[in-house]
């Protein structure tokens, strides 16, 4: 079976993020990109369907040439092959869903795995999207997964507690921390990574329907305030707490 | 993303590859070792359960040839690997370098066919452990004056001595074991099931807790034929095995100082006496620089080095000064880390005291720092300062 996973190169979440001059995008300089964790989740459940049912896993990433980077870790963890949808503009959700459900559909693929969000923009949605668009199954935020035949059974994380859902193939899955332990890419897997081939296809055109007007960051916490280091403080403490702060 | 000096901006030189093994490794110490190590330290046990996890990694035996299990990957990749293990713990890059530099290679440089497709996947799979047993009681940088004899017998030989400090000893399937055969030195290969073979475990020690250190002890143990490394020959053999893992060391002791440096810097950032950080002080500025600086000379050295043995046209004299280079600035700015950290720095909730502890171990093992000092000075001079 051919399975497809789509990996999103995001900044590190320890990175500092700076907003550009525009003010709608973030500036890229000194920035780390990463793989995007939860897509670190759905490149290892790919490699297990893979290794238990055969086949094979694509690797999909959409963006400018340093996404390579990120498929290539795919690759060095195991995948097969990777194709790079080269877009350099800003696209929101739906037109990211549009150029990857037609490289999908392209590929013929039976499973597909997303991260359940991306941690850049977190809209959380592109996996769903591209399941409707290709006319899949779906299940989110998926943190166990099984495939008998063509019968999926996923556990999904609700509100308080877990669902269980059955479903067939053709099916989309994003993943969610804790449906596996992400396999380290070894030393072996990075030499063969580097005989494996990333194809460049020019991402099928999609318009927005999204625009970002502005990026801003949270405002500056404001100082703390000291009252006393003593039991004397608590009943301005609490007055404080009941009439300013209003959490009491 | 996990904090890591590169003051000169080193990561240039290093090839994609290179710098995805060494951040690959990283991580994985970051996750699997880091938490762990302390209380294995504290309770003086060798984490065990990691073993097949580096091996799955592929750390054993990383530049062996592919068709015996391993990576065949560079110098610059088992140098980077080296130090990211020793950033976690200088017991843990120990294992690997006995495993990789100290079994593995001398099985490949000196072992027969047969020998190197019997154990090398096994080594490298983790499935076998092995140690090396050079350094006897009264022998240790005089290793030319070992006592531990073979002798000839039908089908085999019988050796008889006793090596001590040997790291992995109690825990090993498999001994390489240097011992003189009618006065010359040969290398053969102990396993663990031999009769008159034992691997106590040393114990007491206040350095590399999470390493095993053993005695190996030889009474009549035959040894059949087909276990001598049928290519080794005399000294210089054992003293090749030891370049390998003195090269290992070099390269390890920069990734125990960097976590300690970034341990301080971090520290003092945050510790705040009298009105002020005490990063603002000049005394901890000039520490802080000091120790950017050594670490900036050894990852030089080292890539450098790297370089060097892979174009084959490394000295070991090159290799003993970076050994004794690094693990000096390693264990001096160990110390002063520990300094910044004032009475935090000797708690274990840093890892800045076992390092400094461990590199007190990495400084004299592999050759001592007056060793390394004489062997350039010989190489300076013309004339040895020792027999």
């Amino acid at each position: 079976m051919k399975i497809v996973v789509c990996v999103s190169h995001v900044p590190d979440t320890a990175t500092k993020v700076k907003i550009g001059d525009n003010g709608k995008t973030i500036d890229p300089k000194d920035v780390t990109y990463v793989v995007n964790p939860y897509d670190e989740f759905a490149i290892e459940e790919a490699l297990k369907t893979r290794d238990a049912v055969g086949g094979e896993v694509v690797v999909i990433s959409l963006g400018t040439d340093a996404n390579k980077e990120s498929i290539r870790k795919a690759l060095a963890m195991g995948a097969d092959s990777g194709i790079l949808l080269k877009s350099d503009s800003y696209r929101d959700s739906l037109s990211v869903a549009k150029a990857l459900a037609a490289e999908i559909k392209n590929q013929e693929a039976q499973l597909v795995f997303f991260g359940k969000q991306s941690v850049d923009y977190d809209a959380g949605i592109v996996g769903q999207l591209t399941a409707e668009l290709l006319g899949f199954n779906s299940v989110s935020v998926v943190v166990d997964f099984k495939l008998e035949g063509e019968k999926i059974t996923a556990e999904r994380e609700i509100e308080g507690g877990r669902e269980v859902i059955e479903t067939s193939i053709p099916c989309v899955i994003t993943a969610q921390k804790g449906l596996n332990e992400p396999r380290y890419a070894s030393l072996k897997g990075i030499m063969a990574a580097k005989k494996k081939t990333i194809e460049d296809k020019e991402a099928a055109a999609a318009e927005n329907y999204t625009e970002i007007l502005t990026m801003s960051k949270p405002p500056a916490k404001s100082p703390g305030k000291i009252l006393g280091e003593d039991a004397s403080a608590v009943p301005e403490l609490v007055k404080l707490l009941r009439e300013e702060a209003k959490v009491i | 993303m996990i904090n890591s000096i590169d003051y000169f901006n080193i990561d240039r030189l290093y090839e994609k590859e290179e710098i995805f093994v060494r951040d690959s490794v990283r991580e994985f110490v970051q996750d699997k070792i880091k938490p762990i190590i302390e209380k294995h330290y504290q309770e003086g046990t060798f984490p065990l359960d990691l073993v097949p996890q580096l091996a799955e990694l592929g750390v054993f035996g990383i530049t062996l040839p592919q068709k015996y299990g391993c990576a065949e990957m560079n110098n610059i990749v088992y140098g980077l690997v080296m130090q990211e293990l020793e950033r976690g713990d200088s017991g843990i890059r120990s294992f690997a370098s006995v495993q990789s530099g100290l079994v593995m290679y001398p099985i490949y440089e000196f072992g027969s066919e047969e020998q190197r497709q019997k154990w090398l996947p096994l080594l490298a799979k983790g499935e076998k452990i092995g140690c090396f047993g050079l350094t006897e009681p009264d022998y240790g940088s005089n290793p030319g004056g070992m006592i531990t004899r073979a002798e000839k017998v039908e089908g085999g030989y019988v050796l008889n001595g006793a090596k001590m400090w040997i790291t992995n000893g109690t825990i090993a399937d498999v001994a390489v074991v240097w011992a003189k055969l009618d006065g010359k030195i040969n290398g053969f290969l102990v396993e663990k099931d031999f009769k008159g073979f034992s691997a106590p475990e040393m114990k007491g020690k206040h350095s590399l807790r999470a390493s095993i250190t053993s005695e190996l002890i030889f009474q009549d143990v035959f040894v059949p034929d087909d276990n001598l490394l049928p290519n080794s020959n005399g000294l210089k053999s054992p003293l090749k095995c030891l370049n390998q893992a003195r090269y290992g060391i070099a390269w390890g002791v920069v990734g125990a100082l960097i976590d300690c440096f970034h341990t301080a810097l971090d520290y003092s950032k945050l510790r705040i006496q009298f009105s002020k950080p005490i990063a603002a002080y000049q005394i901890t500025q000039s520490k802080l620089a000091q120790l950017a600086t050594e670490i900036t000379k050894a990852q030089l050295m080292n890539y450098h080095l790297a370089r060097l043995k892979d174009e084959g046209i490394v000295k070991h004299t090159q290799i003993s000064m970076a050994k004794r280079n690094n693990c000096e600035v390693a264990l001096d700015g160990a110390r002063i880390c520990r300094e910044i950290l004032g009475a935090n720095g000797i708690l274990n909730e840093y890892p800045v005291m076992r390092h400094a502890a461990n590199l007190e171990s990495v400084k004299t093992y592999e050759g001592t720092h007056e060793m390394h000092t004489l062997i350039i000075g010989e190489d300076l001079t013309g004339i040895s300062a020792f027999d």
